[in-house]
């Protein structure tokens, strides 16, 4: 995440090495980065879909059944792979990256890292299971 | 504006990037993939409907999309302001951002509590 990006009148005027519009495709690192950040988009976008399959299904059941005919025409199955895969790389990311953002004590004793980092993916599988409880229990 | 404001900002973006990470991958894959190319089978119109009007769901779902629109908002933001280099537009880009994010918000919530 970069620095604050409020800039104020009163900074001096130093001189500033002029950037490449494309600097993130010249190192592995800084892709996966920008790759990291752009998950976000993907994120919006299934928040957004939410959103509609709500709204569709209290339209009632003709609207949801071309809400859902929708999602399986060939440009929406192909949209949703390429954000399921953007949003497990966000997910994979995310809760490897916790323990530099949260640091937990026991005692004296600081709770170590890949501590803190399985307890998400535990987390991720268990919540996992529940939605899918619900969702299929017919 | 935004600099006041940046913990409570960061604040949202954690949690709804939480959100995101624990909740949309299973999501996506069952009402993104499996149920409409019919891997599995979907719940019934009645079934769904008599979920969503539950509260407790309803409140799971204002959750569901509030909170990663603000993660959006604030991870965005800075990618705009990381790849484009637009410095003078920070104010502007934070509005558009975070604005969204509250519109989606209030979109959100009148649908669900007017869910019938």
């Amino acid at each position: 995440m970069s620095g604050n990006p409020d800039y104020t009148e009163y900074q001096p005027k130093l001189y500033r090495r002029p950037i490449p519009i494309l600097w993130w495709l010249k190192d592995r690192s800084y892709f996966l980065f920008v790759v990291r950040e752009l998950t976000s988009v993907f994120v919006a976008f299934f928040a957004a879909l939410s959103l509609w399959q709500i709204h569709a299904l209290g339209q009632g059941p003709e609207a949801y059944a071309a809400f859902v005919d929708r999602l399986g025409s060939p440009v929406f199955v192909v949209v949703n792979v390429v954000a399921l895969l953007f949003v497990l790389y966000h997910a994979i990311t995310w809760f490897r990256l916790v323990p530099t953002a949260v640091v937990l004590r026991f005692g004296e004793k600081q709770i170590p890292d890949a501590i803190i980092v399985g307890a998400h993916f535990l987390a991720w599988l268990i919540s996992s299971a529940v939605v899918m409880y619900v969702l299929l229990r017919g | 504006m935004a600099k006041d404001f940046t913990p409570f900002w960061w604040t949202l973006f954690g949690a709804g990037g939480n959100v995101a990470a624990l909740l949309f991958p299973i999501h996506m894959f069952l009402s993104g993939l499996a149920f409409p190319l019919g891997w599995l089978t979907e719940p019934t119109y009645d079934s769904l409907h008599t979920l969503v009007e539950h509260p407790i769901t309803r409140i799971y779902l204002l959750v569901f999309i509030c909170l990663p629109l603000f993660h959006w908002a604030h991870r965005f933001r800075y990618t705009i302001y990381d790849l484009f280099q637009v410095k003078h537009l920070t104010g502007l880009i934070a509005i558009l951002c975070y604005g969204s994010a509250v519109v989606g918000t209030i979109v959100a919530a009148y649908t669900l509590w007017n869910f019938t």
